[in-house]
């Protein structure tokens, strides 16, 4: 209980820095919940957002999970609202005003600085999330089978996250 | 003066509520934006697709999910500010319910050794997943050789020089919207080689 206001201070950070999705966090994520306040280990915090990825809806609600894990069910709640309700609000307000926004020059000049920029930060994010969560050939082959599948095929990625898992399962006590 | 008042119609709180809790509960495997075309362009026509895309171009530029942030700009549009509400809180309650439930079989110690294993295989499978979703988003929407510049800083910022985000995001932020900032005389570059090749 006395870890909540650190994790609403920590998940309301983190959500301003999630342009372009939540993979552009993940390292001050890690640097945050690992480092500073050891609240999961790195091989938990790669799980947890693991799981993540089968839910439907927003994937990172799995802070939620961070929340419940250290601070249980009232830990889940602040960590949701800390990490959506700031950005919600900006996305509110900025929405209201886009329109009016419409002929200022520099808003064409963020949409395409800002483009590239979050593909950078989401490489970034996942190069730092993948060297913990790729660690062995087997671990590799999840990954590049997983990848090929969802670029070539339509098949729906929970499905291939519940492939991972049984792989898992099988060959990677 | 709202600008949820205008061309598109307004909707009810709790039938808007009611599609999102929907796409909220159903959208498993990310990629929840074409879940929400479906919805509101095709199946309800509460949006056309020329509103759905500028939806789309606000949410790309602002922090917060592509979800959730489609979820409050298209509630606003809807319905106002209750209708933004009502949209998010549709959106996220099935998966906050979802996490919190896994948060806590995570914790218990029953299977620990069989979950760790099958956790194993899931990291490593949604990182396959995450690097198809940024190559495709790559794919369609770097062009030249700026944007390659921009992507490369980022990624050595955070990986190779060690910075922390916010300060890589707001560095070469900053670089690429001077980059691309609004010029008077010349015409906003649509090829940057060309441009680069021009200034020879």
């Amino acid at each position: 209980m006395d870890q909540i206001p650190a994790l609403t201070r920590v998940f309301a950070y983190l959500s301003l820095l999630t342009i372009g999705g939540g993979m552009a966090a993940y390292p001050e994520m890690r640097t945050l919940v690992v480092d500073v306040h050891h609240w999961l280990t790195e091989e938990q915090l790669v799980h947890v957002y693991g799981v993540g990825q089968m839910s439907p809806g927003p994937n990172m609600m799995m802070v939620a999970q961070i929340g419940e894990l250290v601070a249980g069910i009232a830990g889940a709640v602040v960590v949701a609202l800390a990490f959506f309700l700031p950005t919600g609000v900006l996305t509110f307000a900025v929405g209201r005003i886009w329109r009016r926004l419409a002929h200022w020059p520099w808003r064409d000049a963020i949409q395409k600085g800002l483009a590239p920029v979050a593909i950078g930060m989401a490489v970034a994010g996942l190069i730092a999330f993948g060297k913990t969560a790729v660690v062995n050939w087997i671990t590799f082959g999840v990954a590049l089978a997983t990848f090929y599948a969802v670029v070539r095929t339509k098949v729906n990625p929970a499905l291939l996250m519940l492939g991972g898992a049984v792989v898992g399962l099988i060959a990677l006590r | 003066m709202n600008s949820a008042a205008r061309a598109a119609p307004r909707v009810g709180v709790h039938e808007i509520f009611l599609v999102f809790l929907e796409i909220g509960a159903t959208s498993f495997g990310g990629g929840v934006v074409a879940y929400l075309r479906d919805a509101l362009v095709r199946r309800k026509q509460w949006l056309d697709d020329a509103e759905f895309l500028e939806l789309t171009s606000i949410s790309n530029a602002l922090p917060g999910l592509n979800s959730t942030n489609m979820a409050i700009l298209s509630g606003d549009r809807l319905g106002g500010t209750a209708g933004a509400v009502g949209a998010m809180l549709g959106m996220c309650l099935p998966a906050f319910v979802l996490m919190t439930a896994a948060g806590i079989a995570y914790s218990s110690h029953a299977e620990r050794h069989n979950v760790d294993a099958a956790l194993r295989g899931v990291a490593a499978a949604a990182t396959g997943l995450l690097a198809a979703t940024w190559y495709q988003i790559g794919k369609k929407s770097m062009k030249g050789f700026y944007d390659a510049l921009f992507v490369i800083a980022a990624i050595l910022g955070v990986n190779y020089f060690k910075l922390s985000v916010p300060v890589v995001l707001i560095a070469v932020g900053a670089l690429a919207i001077f980059t691309y900032r609004p010029r008077k005389t010349v015409e906003q570059p649509e090829d940057s080689e060309a441009w680069i090749k021009s200034l020879h």
